[in-house]
């Protein structure tokens, strides 16, 4: 428990941290640091999206798979690091 | 009883094959010129022929299909959650949030990912790889477009019988919606089944309105509350007011009581600036500026007579038309008279008398706007008669700027709200004109027709970009600015403010000067005005017609001839205005003793002249 607390709280304390998120693998919501509706929209769209693309990564070549998704945007970079039950989002401002 | 004919027909006569065959032509009549209807008859020649080279052209139009946009909404539900977890209980996704939370598992993966998400964060904070080091350069190449406005789109009354579009208010939030008050304020031109409603468009549906306002009396102003976008404030043209809260549907929430209103049309509607976002003022004709509270409409919360003698008597009252509010200067707001004063008040005064603080002369009509420069607040835009004025709070016996007198009635006009040197105005003809002094004093930077029938309104949207401009039938015109009229150009709020700053001190110069020039004058003329009292007394009414009448076209003779010789002169952009009170030009000084003598021949006349004026 202890540590992932120190974890997330290691991580939020980055330089132009916006949001963590940890997501289980149905897209629930298990620990964020965003307000509700703002959480369960990123956690459904982005649960979807990291599922897609690790179809895609394995459909291209059986063997290989998706380690980590960076989203470049306008307004900030969503990374997600998946894995086979949760995923860790994290929102960021790299230019602040 | 049956009739029956029986025809009949050898089949030897009827259906029979044609026989062809070639033979010489013959004459069968011959018709020789008859010399007596000949004499009726001349013979033309030359003969006039029209020849065409050029191919024929013709026109042809097609309309394409309307393309119909509506809007839809989904509800989305959370999902994902297991059968026996209710997501809009909060204990059991709490419950089942700890239950993962102390799972071993868990535990291990997120402080894996932990540690793969920190590296990429730091390296997102060691460089950024996608920075634009040429930014600033680009932009500011664009910037030498000339400037231009297209239509995007238009919103038509929907009723047969059209009225004016008499103001329009922006969403506050997203500026996806447009308010629009529609009345007819020809008065008594309205016919008994004429529409009482108002609407609110959404830009992207000009075929229907989105919300129907259904007031009681038609609206002369629609606002959009600030804080609370559903809220909206009208004032109608029976002096009532009312509120509409767009959630609750079209009928007003709460109105004012006649009798406790205004007793003429409300020509508008300010919402203030305080913490419930609920209290607004109100400016008619009737000379009353009334506060209210939407919460307690029975009765205004303060009453303000727009009288400028100060004696709070409701017949001498100036009839408000605009009304300026600055939320950065809450206790301060001004009044737009029909009279062409602007009243400069003080809410917070402790006596009615004090509250008005100063008065701003110089429109010839109804000042139809008043708006304060949103950078530089102390300087504001008027419009009215033929032109639109700037003025500076310091300067309160003319204006510091102004426009030339144009052919058509001003109507309406606003800053820009990005760009402190650009302001738009509308006019009788339909055109909207888009100023910008630092660029062009003498005329408009763009003049657009924007339709045929005269403008009367005009809103700026907050992002400075787009205009809504309605018209007197009802029409309402979005159009869209090129970008270098809505962006801030370099150095552009310095140099607008020395510009303010020089004009203003030009006009206290002149001040100055013309209230010498004035004490002068009366000095001199003090003596003579006695002597020329006792004459007109004794003349006849028709020889004093006759007497007036010439020395009428002599002023104006004299005024023609002085004014091409003060044109030669002035300086290039400014254009010297009538004063009111004497009838003089302010000229440059070498042309001050040659001024003199004439003084001296036109004060006589001119004396003479406005005494006769009383007596008629």
């Amino acid at each position: 428990m202890a540590e992932v607390e120190e974890t997330l709280k290691r991580i939020q304390a980055h330089k132009g941290v916006i949001g963590t998120i940890v997501v289980n693998a149905e897209g629930i919501p298990i620990r964020t640091t965003l307000d509700n509706s703002t959480t369960v929209q990123y956690a459904g769209l982005l649960h979807q999206l990291t599922m897609k693309a690790k179809s895609t990564v394995r459909d291209i070549d059986p063997q290989n798979d998706l380690t980590f998704l960076r989203i470049r945007s306008k307004k900030h970079e969503i990374m997600v690091a998946p894995d086979k039950e949760y995923l860790l989002i994290v929102i960021q401002n790299p230019c602040e | 009883m049956e009739i029956v004919y029986v025809y009949v027909k050898k089949r030897s006569e009827f259906g029979r094959q044609c026989n062809f065959s070639d033979r010489a032509a013959e004459v069968n009549v011959d018709i020789l010129p008859d010399a007596v209807q000949a004499m009726n008859f001349i013979e033309k020649d030359p003969i006039d022929t029209a020849v065409q080279c050029a191919s024929d052209m013709s026109e042809h139009e097609v309309n394409t299909e309307r393309f119909e946009m509506e809007t839809r909404g989904i509800n989305h539900v959370e999902g994902g959650w297991p059968k026996d977890v209710n997501p809009q209980e909060m204990e059991q996704t709490i419950r089942f949030r700890k239950k993962v939370e102390k799972d071993e598992n868990y535990i291990n993966v997120i402080t894996q990912l932990g540690s793969l998400m920190d590296h990429c964060i730091k390296q997102n904070n060691a460089i950024n790889i996608y920075e634009e080091y040429f930014e600033e350069e680009e932009a500011a190449g664009i910037t030498d477009e000339p400037p231009s406005a297209k239509t995007i789109s238009v919103f038509r009354d929907p009723n047969l019988e059209k009225r004016t579009a008499t103001h329009l208010s922006w969403h506050p939030d997203r500026s996806r919606k447009l308010a629009v008050a529609y009345s007819n304020l020809e008065f008594q031109r309205s016919s008994k089944d004429i529409s009482y409603d108002s609407y609110i468009w959404d830009l992207e549906t000009p075929n229907k309105p989105e919300i129907v306002i259904r007031p009681s009396s038609p609206l002369v102003c629609l606002e959009y509350n600030p804080k609370d976008s559903h809220i909206l404030i009208g004032g109608c043209y029976n002096g009532q007011i009312a509120y509409w809260d767009t959630r609750k549907g079209s009928l007003p929430v709460e109105l004012t009581m006649v009798e406790l209103g205004h007793r003429d049309p409300v020509y508008n509607v300010i919402w203030l600036q305080s913490k419930t976002g609920t209290d607004c003022f109100s400016g008619s004709t009737d000379g009353q500026v009334l506060w209210w509270d939407i919460r307690k409409l029975s009765e205004p919360t303060e009453t303000l007579v727009m009288d400028i003698s100060r004696k709070g008597i409701l017949e001498n009252a100036l009839g408000a038309i605009a009304l300026e509010y600055e939320p950065t200067m809450p206790t301060k707001f001004m009044v737009g008279t029909e009279q062409g004063v602007v009243i400069s008040c003080n809410r917070k005064a402790k006596t009615p008398a004090e509250k008005i603080v100063c008065t701003y002369s110089g429109h010839h009509g109804p000042i139809y706007s008043l708006s304060r420069n949103p950078f530089y607040p102390k300087n504001f835009l008027t419009v009215g008669d033929w032109t639109a004025r700037i003025w500076s709070e310091e300067s309160k016996e003319s204006s510091i700027m102004w426009t030339k007198y144009h052919m058509s009635y001003l109507t309406d006009g606003c800053w820009s709200t990005t760009r402190p040197a650009v302001f738009f105005t509308t006019k009788m003809d339909g055109t909207l004109d888009v100023w910008d002094f630092l660029f062009k004093q003498n005329n408009p930077t763009l003049n657009l027709k924007v339709c045929d029938d005269p403008l009367f309104s005009l809103r700026l949207q907050d992002n400075g970009r787009f205009i809504g401009c309605g018209s007197k039938l009802g029409t309402v015109t979005l159009l869209e600015v090129s970008s270098g009229l809505c962006t801030l150009q370099r150095n552009e709020k310095n140099l607008a403010s020395a510009m303010f700053e020089r004009e203003t001190k030009r006009e206290k110069i002149l001040e100055a000067r013309h209230r010498e020039m004035r004490l002068k004058e009366r000095t001199k003329t003090e003596g003579k005005e006695e002597e020329v009292k006792e004459e007109p007394e004794e003349e006849k009414p028709e020889e004093v017609l006759a007497r007036v009448q010439k020395e009428f076209f002599d002023v104006i003779e004299n005024e023609l001839k002085r004014r091409e010789r003060g044109r030669a002169k002035s300086v290039v952009g400014q254009e010297r205005e009538l004063d009111e009170d004497d009838d003089e030009i302010i000229l440059p000084k070498e042309e001050e003793e040659e001024r003199e003598k004439e003084r001296e021949k036109e004060r006589e006349t001119t004396a003479q002249t406005r005494r006769e004026e009383r007596i008629f």
